[in-house]
């Protein structure tokens, strides 16, 4: 099979292609209202997989670890990264530094399914983001606003999460991008054209794409949320809001009774309108994760800052 | 001309796109995630997704046994991908405790296209319908199907699209594309079985 990146939306042709805009952004679709899940073993892959997670997200440390820890937050090992591969049949995604394409290069020669170019390690360089049509393997980018998410989706994000604040525990970041982004596309959606170029040049953002999102009343990608969900209660918070599925990173196992904690997301995740489930997933769950204000946080510490 | 009733199952997946594209081949198309609701529908779709996570979600929610007994009297089911997983009899290759829902006697190997680098776009002949744009990811295929099962189309030798009697199966997912003609069909079946007045 050919492994040529293609990165037009091309029509199908004789020979099969692969990393097509719509093979990228249609494996985001089969993910919709699921949980993608951090785990930092193949046996908590193992144990999210039998959770019901839809796929998972190997990396070394949770966020909650990569704060306590400091320092420089990398890729994983990919021997790491491997064993989480063979240990599971659901997706595996995995990080690459912001801007940092040969951590991305080899991810993508391992064979993850996707590639989270993500705010939680340490940004590889401070201007520019990888450029995402290079790659066969599609990526998820986080952002905070529209705009953010549509210069991502402009470099070839075939998935945008909201980014939150990434091992806190605290939801308050990831309503807050979530928020954002609706509300944008919301305004988005009573523009006329002439207005429009204004908003691109605002937004700093393609024309073409903004005036997608005023078209079509969402993003043209998938739209999930990260960042500081730890309860079922909060996953299905921030489905009502108008994610499409969420992450949880260290919420699942930084907590008491994770396989628990785990199947109760993926339920709340399922049934995020209906607070009768959500109620009986949310019983005798055990210790949460303890969590961090994020007021409390210095800017230096605040991962959403991160990306640009 | 009547119009069915055909409900998606929305425990996770790509749920909206099946449910615009039914709205567009004339089907009123509403999800399913309970029992209740199941009760309710002529013809029920199966769409993409993780099969392991649509399969514990359906156990979990009661949703697993009725619908295996609405498809062996006759409801008519459509499945991609991961839905065509759970229309096969078998899967060659289960996650532990993965238990289909069945209605096409049929061997299907889960991920056998290969992984996301592997997704990929190619036109493929449908008995019926004639050429469409297959789009494949982290495709299944179908192994080998019984003598009631008909083969619908083939890529690269594999099968990758199966009827048997009300049920339907592809290993690619029209939903993603903009063109409805597999959906029309599977509307079409569902009308067969639900001529207008019948329900």
């Amino acid at each position: 099979m050919s492994s040529t990146p293609t990165t037009s939306t091309q029509q199908a042709t004789d020979t099969p292609a692969t990393g097509t805009a719509r093979v990228k952004r249609g494996m985001a679709e089969q993910l919709k209202g699921g949980v993608i899940m951090d785990v930092v073993t193949p046996e908590q892959a193992k144990i999210a997989e039998d959770a019901g997670a839809v796929a998972v997200m190997a990396l070394e440390r949770v966020p909650a670890d990569i704060r306590k820890d400091g320092g420089v937050a990398r890729m994983s090992d990919p021997d790491m990264i491997e064993g989480i591969i063979e240990a599971v049949s659901i997706p595996v995604m995995a990080k690459s530094r912001i801007g940092h394409f040969v951590e991305a290069q080899i991810l993508q020669s391992l064979g993850v399914d996707y590639i989270d170019e993500s705010e939680v390690l340490t940004p590889a360089d401070e201007v520019n983001h990888s450029d995402k049509f290079a790659f066969t393997t599609p990526f998820v980018c986080g952002a905070t606003n529209l705009g953010e998410a549509l210069r991502r989706i402009a470099e070839g994000a075939a998935m945008i999460r909201s980014k939150g604040e990434a091992g806190t525990g605290n939801v308050v970041e990831a309503v807050r991008h979530m928020r954002q982004i609706k509300n944008e596309i919301a305004r988005l959606r009573g523009y006329d054209n002439n207005e429009l170029y204004a908003a691109a040049k605002e937004l700093r953002a393609p024309y073409e794409l903004v005036k997608e999102v005023s078209e079509l009343g969402k993003l043209p990608v998938v739209l999930f949320s990260a960042g500081g969900v730890a309860t079922p209660a909060d996953a299905a918070l921030m489905r009502q809001l108008g994610a499409e599925g969420v992450f949880v990173g260290s919420g699942i196992f930084k907590s008491g009774d994770p396989a628990k904690r785990a199947a109760a997301i993926v339920k709340a995740t399922t049934f995020y309108d209906d607070p009768k489930i959500i109620a009986d997933a949310s019983r005798n769950l055990g210790e949460a994760m303890v969590g961090i204000n994020c007021d409390e946080l210095p800017e230096t510490e605040r991962y959403a800052k991160r990306g640009w | 001309m009547n119009t069915p009733v055909i409900g998606v199952l929305a425990l996770q997946g790509d749920v909206r796109e099946h449910l615009i594209a039914l709205a567009a081949a004339d089907a009123v198309a509403r999800p399913v995630r309970r029992p209740e609701e199941l009760a309710e529908v002529d013809g029920l779709v199966i769409p993409g997704g993780e099969s392991t996570t649509i399969s514990k979600l359906a156990d979990l929610f009661g949703l697993a046994e009725p619908l295996r007994e609405r498809i062996r009297n006759g409801m008519p089911v459509y499945g991609s991908c991961a839905g065509l997983i759970m229309l096969a009899d078998k899967i060659l290759d289960p996650r532990s405790g993965q238990e289909t829902f069945g209605g096409i006697d049929m061997i299907v190997r889960r991920n056998a296209f290969g992984r996301q680098n592997e997704s990929f776009e190619a036109t493929v002949e449908v008995a019926g319908i004639g050429g469409v744009e297959g789009v494949f990811i982290r495709a299944p295929w179908v192994e080998s199907v019984g003598a009631a099962a008909e083969v619908l189309a083939e890529h690269d030798g594999h099968i990758v699209a199966v009827r048997q009697g009300s049920a339907l199966a592809t290993s690619f997912h029209p939903e993603l594309t903009g063109d409805h003609r597999v959906h029309e069909l599977f509307v079409e079946m569902v009308r067969e079985k639900h001529p207008a007045g019948s329900r």
